[in-house]
């Protein structure tokens, strides 16, 4: 049980906005590198912190002491990641601007300073989804292996492959655009 | 090990804090009737009670808006201009809310004239549902609705209050108490052709020579009026 869990089962709300100052960089950082930008990002991470609280309303005192927050967290932005793509496959009218086309634009400071970084946004989004989100969740949110296979749903070997392989596949990428680019 | 793809790939440093999109604050302020506890989102005022029973209202907060809720230090002051944040609701409901924010101070409309604005004209009883949980009243005027005879019906905060409200806001209750009590609905001109809801500011000019009273919209229909376009009492079909 940590000090953020005692928090929370003494008091939900207060303990609730001690761990969105706490774990917003990592779910940030880690739905930036998923969505390949910031608007994005920003919206998937509310979206996920408010899931993650209506769960926790339910949830009693033990199971929530028992929580390990950082891979709980970052599995309910995955979910809530999937969940998005899923409507906007589904309601393709409504998904305008495709996605990997957004890095192209010049990046404003706000963007640079948070380091965006548009290349390495499309890189991923050349990935398979699966090996871009185990490479994410390994590499950006950084959870462990069981953690990473426990939120893909997956098996621990499996895990594992998709993350190697989906960091050779972005070092391949990324090489080949340094390439043509000089 | 540096690899600079790893560093590459960890999280940027944010600068942006979150806490304002998706903590909700809340605190005491005045409003018109007294202290009020307000609960306020990023983008406006999104639940509203009478003071009291805090650990009620952060219950109900917790169940009806599923949001997390800490005390805040300011709140905003209460009024028709107050910003709120009705994203909790339906669309059903936000309609019914923005119907209801229509109407003019001082003025009342029946229960079934906000079905009809909503384009739900037979929903008066889930307008009625709708308004009594209403989460932000005396910014949405909830208290501007009453029953269809006229009379001011329930209040969540009491129909006391609802008079009061209704009162400071320049309602002329005597008249409008006389006109339910005498079973009109409608109030005309004849030198118009016009009919009006009583508390209409247009039937408050028609002097006592021409005011011509109806006991249902149907009535006035038959007899040649129509409905006016400012208040827009609910109209039967031609028949």
């Amino acid at each position: 049980m940590s000090d953020l869990t005692d928090a929370l089962v003494e008091d939900l709300d207060g303990g609730f906005a001690q761990v969105v100052r706490c774990y917003q960089g990592t779910l940030l950082g880690t739905a930036l590198r998923l969505t390949g930008h910031r608007a994005s990002a920003e919206d998937l991470t509310a979206e996920a912190f408010l899931r993650a609280f209506r769960a926790l309303r339910d949830y009693d005192a033990d199971r929530i002491a028992t929580l390990e927050l950082r891979g709980w967290l970052v599995t309910v932005l995955l979910n809530e990641h999937r969940n998005t793509i899923r409507t906007a496959t589904r309601r393709p009218a409504l998904s305008g601007a495709p996605l990997p086309d957004r890095p192209a634009h010049d990046p404003g400071p706000a963007e640079v300073a948070t380091r965006a970084d548009p290349e390495l946004a499309a890189a991923l989004a050349h990935l398979p989804a699966v090996q871009r989100e185990a490479v994410v969740l390994r590499h950006v949110a950084d959870l462990d292996v069981p953690a990473v296979a426990a939120a893909l749903g997956v098996g621990e070997g499996t895990a594992r492959s998709h993350v190697s392989r989906g960091l050779a596949r972005l070092r391949t990428l990324l090489a080949s655009h340094d390439r043509s680019a000089s | 090990m540096t690899d600079s793809l790893l560093a590459r790939l960890s999280p940027p440093a944010v600068e942006k804090d979150l806490s304002g999109a998706v903590v909700d604050t809340f605190t005491t302020t005045a409003g018109p009737l007294g202290d009020v506890l307000v609960a306020s989102s990023a983008e406006g005022v999104t639940y509203l009670r009478p003071v009291g029973d805090v650990d009620g209202f952060r219950a109900e907060y917790r169940r009806r808006l599923g949001r997390p809720l800490v005390p805040g230090t300011t709140g905003p002051s209460i009024g028709a201009r107050t910003p709120v944040d009705l994203r909790a609701c339906s669309s059903f409901e936000r309609d019914v809310l923005d119907a209801t924010a229509s109407i003019p101070a001082g003025q009342t409309r029946p229960y079934g004239w906000v079905a009809r604005e909503v384009g739900s004209p037979a929903a008066v009883r889930a307008v009625g549902t709708v308004l009594a949980r209403n989460p932000v009243p005396l910014i949405v005027p909830c208290h501007r609705v009453t029953k269809s005879d006229g009379s001011l019906g329930r209040y969540m905060l009491g129909e006391e209050a609802k008079a009061r409200l209704l009162a400071d806001e320049g309602a002329d209750l005597e008249g409008l108490a006389a006109f339910t009590a005498a079973g009109t609905v409608l109030v005309g001109s004849d030198s118009t052709g016009i009919a009006c809801l009583p508390s209409c500011h247009h039937a408050r000019r028609i002097t006592d020579a021409h005011r011509v009273s109806f006991r249902s919209a149907a009535a006035a229909r038959d007899a040649g009026y129509r409905g006016c376009l400012v208040c827009r009492p609910v109209w039967p079909a031609a028949r």
